[in-house]
């Protein structure tokens, strides 16, 4: 074996010799003459058509859950329809690309000049906000893999109380404020990191999130879609938009007769009861409490920048530079350290400390104003939320709230008034008159 | 949605209002993005074999089971050694197709004799991992003619690669679905 180690060492020695230059050939490829060398393989990606298919199947989706849960006022359509589209975005397609994933690519685009976006995460991003803009949250209610799956595990729904349901609701704003603000730095795309369900999907995962998907599962059986209405970033999106929807879910045909029968039936709680008329001197109060949030307003604002701004430094090594100027800072004061990955790489690009540091600093400073921005878009929504709950709206009967309101349609099938729900009566008792 | 016709109020004009708004919004912004994006063809993801550093992450951190990528081989660029640091182990007790001579832990190298001193290594992809233990054999004594590639005959597309978030040497990047790989050349090498 000695002949074969001093060939090892002379090996060695030369691989040390030629480190530097990774690129050489050491060894002249032969030039054989009988042997012809084989192609390197290289199986093709997906058909592009499955983009045009996902849009179609995303467009026709829509229609149908719109006109399920306004025009035919199904409860059975929307949960096939539900079905699937469960089957089809969720273990057929895995869960790749969604809307609330393509909230990323958008502001990545948006910030970033470098990266283009491909055209059918725009389409999957505009087209379900175009669609609340008239017809409600029917994306929510039928056509969302995520819903979905959390839809078909609703057990026994208890109804969350409505301080709590306002106040944990406010978390999907930081979600999106956040996700916005990692993707549109380059910093991470977490919706789809820290994605709950797309593990199900695929049957394979981390164990990590298979245990948080499972966990709300579990919690979603009796808190209803805990990720659609408390974390969903899209969801947020929707919920502003779905207030200005064009059509609203009418749960009475004909006339409510505030039998509070609906507002039971829903387990998102998005049921709001008829109002009261308002006292003269509550509404004066009310006058003053809004004109006071109103001129607070910006003092909110400023005030949320310069908070969360503070946080820029740990916001900032979300980023992958920073974390590796952070770790060859680190090496550099002690020799001793052991080096990582990252930085063993960053040394064989023969780049400058400086330029590194420069790119790094470069970058905290831009995640520094993201977060100012990210705590005034905080704490505007907060002030919005405040004002809406100060200020009277007049309801004459139960109604869903169209932010809320996921579209889901079991209410239907409560209200005494459809005429559906009466035909039933006189063959279920028997009683005719 | 009824017919007949409401008196217009102010809650009515600023809730339309906002809508125009926000229709007008959504256009633009898409009008925008299309725009700007150009082609806006749709990308994969694939690794940069000349920033790739071989750590391993690609085998453990795909969000299959068995990860996407595997190791390739740029035939034109081998040098058909019979002591490849890619195939063997560091002082191999023989230079034959022995397991404990191998660095491949699944075995997924096939070594052929094809003339005197040159044999022919391919991998065989149902066997292989993407640990990337070969690369880094073949980088630091080779021509480096082994390296690791997407598969996007396996790949699943996340909108962000897994694999992407955790390597070390940023070599991930998303390349347009037309030209899939990006193959290391023989003329980059000379």
């Amino acid at each position: 074996m000695t002949p074969l180690r001093v060939l090892t060492l002379l090996f060695l020695l030369l691989g040390v010799l030629s480190a530097s230059a990774s690129a050489i050939e050491r060894f002249p490829p032969p030039e054989f003459t009988q042997h012809t060398l084989p192609e390197t393989a290289v199986p093709v990606p997906r058909a592009a058509a499955w983009d045009y298919i996902d849009s179609v199947v995303l467009l026709a989706a829509l229609a149908a859950a719109s006109y399920l849960s306004l025009a035919r006022r199904s409860r059975r359509g929307l949960f096939v329809l539900m079905l699937f589209c469960l089957l089809y975005f969720g273990f057929w397609r895995e869960g790749c690309i969604c809307p609330i994933g393509a909230v990323q690519n958008v502001a990545l685009a948006l910030f970033d000049s470098g990266y283009a976006l491909p055209w059918v995460a725009l389409v999957f991003f505009a087209l379900p906000l175009v669609f609340s803009l008239f017809f409600g949250r029917s994306f929510c209610g039928a056509v969302c893999p995520l819903g979905a799956i959390q839809d078909v595990v609703v057990l026994r729904p208890v109804s969350v109380p409505r301080w709590l349901q306002h106040g944990l609701g406010l978390l999907a704003y930081v979600y999106l404020g956040a996700a916005v603000l990692f993707a549109a730095t380059g910093s991470a795309f977490i919706i789809c990191q820290y994605d709950p369900f797309v593990s199900f999907f695929r049957l394979s995962g981390s164990i990590n999130m298979l245990i948080l998907g499972a966990c709300l599962l579990l919690i979603g059986m009796f808190v209803a879609r805990p990720y659609c209405r408390f974390l969903c970033p899209y969801g947020a999106l929707l919920r502003v938009v779905g207030h200005l929807s064009r059509w609203r879910v009418t749960i009475t045909p004909t006339e409510c007769i505030q039998c509070r029968l609906c507002a039971d039936s829903c387990p998102f709680g998005a049921i709001e009861p008829a109002t009261t008329t308002q006292l003269p001197a509550i509404q004066a109060s009310d006058k003053k409490r809004l004109g006071i949030l109103l001129a607070l307003l910006p003092v909110l604002i400023l005030g949320g920048g310069f908070l969360v701004s503070r946080l820029s430094v740990p916001f900032s090594r979300m980023h992958a530079t920073v974390r590796l100027a952070e770790q060859v800072a680190r090496e550099q004061a002690d020799r001793t350290r052991e080096t990582t990955d990252a930085s063993d790489a960053f040394r064989t690009t023969g780049e400058p400390l400086e330029s590194l540091y420069a790119r790094a600093l470069a970058k905290r400073r831009q995640i520094g104003r993201g977060a100012w921005l990210l705590g005034g878009f905080l704490a505007l929504v907060l002030g919005c939320k405040a004002i809406r709950l100060a200020v009277y709206r007049r309801r004459s009967e139960y109604q869903a709230d169209r932010g809320y309101c996921l579209s889901c349609g079991r209410c239907y099938a409560y209200c005494p008034m459809d005429p559906r729900n009466q035909q039933a009566q006189p063959i279920e008792h028997g009683d005719d008159t | 949605m009824s017919k007949e016709k409401k008196p217009f109020n102010r809650r009515d004009l600023l809730h339309g209002g906002l809508q125009g708004a926000c229709l007008l919004g959504l256009g633009g912004l898409s009008g925008a993005l299309l725009a700007g994006g150009g082609k806006a063809e749709s990308t994969v993801w694939q690794i940069d074999p000349y920033k790739c550093v071989a750590c391993g992450n690609c085998a453990t951190y795909c969000v299959l089971k068995e990860s996407a990528v595997k190791c390739v081989h740029a035939f034109a660029l081998c040098g058909y050694c019979d002591l490849c640091t890619g195939y063997f182990e560091p002082e191999p007790a023989e230079l034959d197709t022995g397991a404990e001579n191998q660095l491949c832990p699944t075995g997924a190298i096939q070594r052929t004799y094809i003339e005197d001193p040159y044999y022919e290594y391919t991998i065989d992809e149902a066997l292989c991992i993407g640990c990337g233990k070969c690369v880094k054999g073949c980088n630091a004594f080779g021509n480096g003619s082994l390296f690791l590639q997407v598969r996007h005959d396996r790949c699943l597309h996340c909108n962000e690669c897994s694999i992407a978030a955790a390597c070390p040497s940023q070599a991930f990047r998303r390349v347009p679905a037309s030209q899939p790989y990006l193959l290391k050349e023989a003329d980059h090498a000379g």
